[in-house]
């Protein structure tokens, strides 16, 4: 019991890693990396709930939904890598113009 | 031929063929056109057809491909569900009339496969009948939107684009996470049986707090809408027209669903704060589009303000309070669009959007200065409008449950809005010598703005089809809210 | 359809559809604009007698569409309706051939004039209207419509007081918007109904029916121009002297005082607020804008300016003969709305004549111009002599019955009011005349047009010589047969029991 919530807090810690990596970072492939960090933290958040006790067989939802979730991470990725060299190429640098950027 | 009719799940048509017309834009670019055309047509025959079907019904659930839950995905239409599907229609068939002539070949090559696909998954989206189809729909409509976004090209674009996906998948992160909180301690995805289920909890709480930032921030309620004027401002006229009208209603109406579903149960304070906030962007959202001095930023800081009045039907919580919010939702969809065409139109006209500089141009965009004007009264909230009737209901929700101090913010939203309209409209009236530039505006350009603008007009006067249905499937009726 | 729901709709398309169609128009199409333009007005001319044939002989004219559950869009006739509306379709016309002559060759005309007809439209949405949600929607279209009129130069002062009128009327539609949608949650009905339909409500209510009453009043006063809300009339006269006629007379300001008319007596009644104490500071609110407004014209030397303030003033007279709550006074504030919309839009035409033919717009350089063009100038005579209240004009009538009123009311001091007012109606009038009819010309007018051997274009000249007949005869005619007193006793009676 208590080394399912382990693993749920461990999602959060990652979670909240991942948010203050994106707001205090300026680079976008942190920013980029630091939203990854994050799905992570929520993927791993579905999975350890879905056993809610030792005996019984761990419910198959919360894994379809975090594949599904890994696609999507997977694809948002891509958008954000090829949107980062494009602004690369038109301003010479990976990072917001402005400084308060989030 | 009824007999056949009847048979077919209309449901499913609203999501299966704009994705079919999706690929077929993706293979056939030399037809991309005329495809997306047609498709936008067939998608507002088949939402025509699934409210015939449930003008009987009521309300409808199915269960795609036989599967069911927990595993299969349910679809799910009552009256809000619909009165979004037709907004979405309407508004997407005026931005492919729109777009056939906007958009040069190059561009539009890669626009209406992205186009059809966000209109398909924004109608998954009000289709979807458990929280997680909600968040993969979202995520969907989110990327779909960003790349439509980048489609401008420019380093602004590029810059609002980026800063638009970063927030938009924040957002999505926040929802998912309290997607499995309430997985976890109600144990189900279904609305329906959420809502039987769902009692107030420490884990609850949490869930409900996560879930409302990241659809506030998606739906750029103030102070979170720092995001929305630069992306809507830098992306081409039609993408802007489509994020301001339907794409931020998206995350808006999952929210409105949950909220009527078993949100509700969470108590008053946060219908309040969700209330403040709403006044707070009415009125920030005013002003700033006050100080603009470019006409697409302005457009896109109403959107913050019109945002707002959605807001304050939460703390009023009667049927009519959400009868109001909706009908301000449905004319801002087609105001705001025909008002960002318009603001295109003035930019493929001029060559920039510069307020103090209208003056040489509009006299030679007639049609487009109407439809602007008209698309303003709606805004304004003055009559004969769909904003008028909006208004009108709100206020009298407000009064009638003695949280007049809402209906102040109303009417202070309108003076703003007049202000902001009238910055624009005052420059028809100049001694100004009407420009010689000899570029020719594609009359589908207008007029689709204008058919737009038209129908926010007309809505103020021919109200019982909207409200009729938004009664079906009774969404605001007390037995159903729990 | 039948013709009970199709005449209200009629009058209001014979002037809607004219207007739309003229705004496709190319601004060199004069000849058709002229004609749809006289033809709109012909024809609701012709619509609204049929209205009155159809009412003397007892049909009624309703017609209806549901807005929100039990708040219907309402167009109906009524006697008090047909006052207002025989009004504006009657003056529209007049109008409409002075404006036609005030903007040849003038630019953006396909704009004016379809501005000009939503105008009117509005107008006559506003007399027909059954309830006040209908009213109200009408009200607020005609500030739409009336804007683009005003900014119509271009100038940056005519801007700036677009801009003014805009702040104005949006905060008085606002006010109306608040408390038709407090009533509405109060009374459950918005139906304009004789003698109102508050007075059921219990006494609990009656102080926030108070505060509705002074919401509603500050929200149509504005339009009115009651003293202090009155700023942007005298500021609007920038605009083309047709569009001044308009809004002076016809459409604007006679929306607010009508409105007022409405909401004393067929939503409040007059003897519901008579009982809450609600005529008397409101008939004291209108004798204070009559005073300031007249004291306001005396020492404005630019001629419409002058007239703008002379307005503010001769509205007042309606809301007061209204609010003395006395069946003979209401009779006077009814049939002044008549005698001041055609007086005061007699004033206004002749003042764009002289603009337009001599370039004069101050009356001190009127000196002797009644030689020059006397046909324009006897025409003012007349209207101002009616304004002043000289017996047998139209205004003699107005100012007696609302004095008799005043008696019948008990309330003396209006009496002293009226004739301080009228002493300086006097007082700022009869120099004009003076100056124009006995000082000398001078050599040369400050921009003189010639019209061969005519004063001034027959377009200009005749619509100011038939209102000044109208003026005449109104007084003349007074107690003939189908006259305006007998149909104003009709209204009155339904108001009273």
């Amino acid at each position: 019991m208590s080394n399912i919530y382990l693993y749920a807090l461990l999602g959060v810690g990652l979670f909240i890693l991942g948010i203050y990596s994106l707001i205090v970072y300026a680079n976008l492939l942190r920013k980029i990396l630091a939203i990854n960090v994050m799905c992570t933290g929520v993927f791993l958040v579905l999975v350890s709930l879905a056993s809610r006790n030792h005996n019984v067989q761990p419910d198959t939802v919360p894994h379809a939904m975090v594949i599904t979730g890994i696609v999507v991470a997977v694809s948002a990725t891509a958008l954000a890598l090829i949107l980062m060299l494009k602004i690369n190429k038109a301003i010479g640098k990976s990072e917001f113009p402005d400084k308060d950027c989030e | 031929m009824e007999l056949i009719l009847g048979q077919i799940p209309w449901i499913v048509m609203p999501i299966i063929f704009p994705l079919i017309g999706s690929m077929a834009c993706f293979l056939f670019p030399a037809k991309a056109k005329s495809l997306g055309l047609l498709t936008s047509l067939v998608v507002l025959a088949c939402v025509t057809r699934l409210g015939w079907q449930l003008k009987a019904l009521g309300s409808l659930r199915y269960p795609m491909g036989g599967w069911g839950a927990p595993l299969g995905i349910d679809l799910y239409a009552d009256g809000l569900s619909l009165l979004m599907l037709l907004m979405a229609a309407l508004v997407g068939l005026g931005i492919s009339i729109y777009s056939s002539s906007y958009f040069s070949r190059d561009k539009a090559r890669h626009f209406w496969p992205l186009w059809l696909f966000l209109c398909g998954a924004l109608n998954a989206l009000f289709l979807s009948a458990d929280i997680f189809n909600l968040y993969v729909t979202l995520e969907l409509l989110g990327l779909t939107a960003v790349a439509l976004v980048a489609l401008a090209g420019g380093a602004d674009a590029l810059i609002a684009a980026m800063r638009y996906l970063l927030v938009s998948l924040l957002g999505s992160l926040f929802y998912l996470l309290g997607v499995a909180l309430i997985y976890h301690s109600v144990g189900s995805l279904d609305i329906a049986i959420l809502a039987q289920r769902v009692e107030p909890s420490p884990a609850m709480w949490t869930a409900v707090g996560l879930i409302s930032t990241g659809l506030l921030l998606k739906t750029a309620l103030f102070p979170m809408h720092f995001w929305l004027p630069p992306a809507h401002a830098s992306a081409p006229a039609p993408v802007s027209a489509l994020m301001s009208a339907l794409v931020v209603k998206a995350s808006f109406y999952i929210l409105l669903r949950m909220w009527l579903e078993f949100f509700q149960t969470q108590g008053a304070a946060f219908a309040n704060f969700l209330g403040l906030l709403g006044a707070a962007a009415v009125l920030w959202g005013g002003i700033q589009a006050l100080r603009q001095t470019q006409l697409k930023l302005l457009i896109a800081y109403s959107t913050v303000s019109q945002l707002g009045y959605l807001f304050l039907a939460f703390p009023l919580g009667t049927s009519i309070a959400w009868k109001g919010a909706l009908y301000m939702l449905f004319s801002h969809a087609m105001a705001k669009a025909a008002m960002f065409m318009a603001a295109g139109n003035i930019q493929f006209f001029a060559g920039h959007d510069r307020i103090a500089e209208l003056g040489s141009i509009t006299q030679r965009l007639p049609l487009t200065l109407t439809a602007f004007a008209l698309a303003g009264i709606s805004l304004m909230g003055l009559p004969p409008s769909g904003g008028f009737i909006g208004k009108w209901l709100l206020l009298q929700a407000s009064i009638e449950s003695g949280q007049w101090w809402w209906g102040i913010i109303l009417l202070l939203g309108g003076f703003l809005a007049a202000g902001y309209v009238f910055k624009v409209i005052a420059h028809v009236f100049t001694h100004d010598e009407p420009t010689s530039r000899t570029v020719t505006l594609p009359a589908t350009m207008e007029w689709s703005a204008l058919g737009l603008a038209l129908i926010a007009v007309l809505l103020g006067l021919f109200t019982y089809w909207p409200l009729a249905m938004l009664e079906m499937g009774s969404p605001f009726g007390t037995g159903h809210s729990g | 359809m039948n013709w009970s729901t199709a005449l209200p709709l009629l009058i209001l398309a014979s002037s809607f559809l004219p207007g739309l169609i003229i705004f496709c128009l190319p601004e060199d199409r004069v000849v058709t604009r002229t004609i749809l333009n006289l033809a709109g007005a012909l024809f609701k001319i012709v619509l609204v007698g049929g209205m009155f044939w159809g009412i003397l002989h007892g049909y009624h004219f309703e017609a209806r569409l549901t807005l929100l559950p039990g708040l219907d869009l309402v167009l109906r006739s009524g006697p008090l309706a047909m006052l207002f509306v025989t009004l504006s379709s009657g003056l529209w016309l007049v109008t409409t051939v002075y404006a036609v002559g005030y903007l040849e060759g003038s630019p953006h005309r396909s704009r004016f004039f379809g501005f000009f007809s939503l105008c009117v439209t509005a107008t006559t949405g506003v007399a027909l209207a059954g309830n006040l949600i209908t009213f109200l929607l009408f009200y607020e279209l005609l500030t739409l419509c009336t804007y683009p009129l005003i900014v119509h130069r271009g100038t940056e002062i005519a801007r700036q007081a677009g801009r003014n009128y805009l702040i104005y009327t949006i905060i008085g539609g606002a006010l109306l918007l608040l408390s038709s949608v407090w009533l509405y949650t109060l009374a459950g009905t918005l139906e304009f109904t004789d003698r109102g339909f508050l007075s059921g409500l219990d006494a609990s209510l009656h102080p926030t029916l108070m505060i509705i009453f002074c919401l509603l009043i500050a929200g149509l006063g504005v339009k009115a121009a009651l003293v202090p809300l009155h700023g942007w009339l005298p500021q609007a006269m920038v605009a083309p002297a047709p569009v001044s006629a308009l809004l002076h007379a016809v459409a604007v300001v006679k929306a607010g005082a009508f409105g007022i008319i409405r909401v004393v007596y067929d939503v409040y009644g007059i003897e519901f607020a008579n009982s809450l104490g609600l005529t008397l500071p409101l008939a004291i609110l209108a004798a204070v804008t009559i005073i300031y407004g007249s004291l306001r014209a005396l020492f404005q030397d630019e001629l419409k300016r002058r007239l703008a303030f002379s307005t503010v003033s001769q509205v007042s007279y309606i809301v007061l003969g209204i609010a003395l709550a006395s069946p003979i006074a209401t009779l006077g504030g009814l049939i002044h709305l008549v005698h001041q919309g055609v007086q005061k839009i007699t004033l206004f035409m002749c003042a764009g004549n002289l603009a337009e033919t001599l370039g004069i717009h101050k009356i001190s350089e009127m000196n002797g111009v009644g030689r020059r063009m006397p046909w324009t100038m006897a025409a003012f005579t007349i209207g101002a002599f009616g304004m002043i209240g000289a017996p047998p004009l139209a205004g003699f009538f107005s100012k007696w019955y609302l004095g008799l009123g005043a008696l019948d009311a008990g309330q003396g001091w209006v009496i002293y009011v009226l004739a301080v007012s009228s002493a300086l109606n006097a007082a700022y009038f009869l120099p004009i005349l003076y100056t124009a009819w006995f000082k000398a010309p001078p050599d040369s007018w400050p921009a003189e047009r010639s019209f061969g051997n005519k004063e001034t274009a027959w377009t200009l000249l005749v619509p100011p010589i038939v209102t000044a007949l109208l003026t005449l005869a109104l007084g003349l005619l007074a107690f003939a047969p189908f006259n305006l007193l007998e149909w104003t006793r009709l209204i009155v009676s339904r108001g009273f029991a």
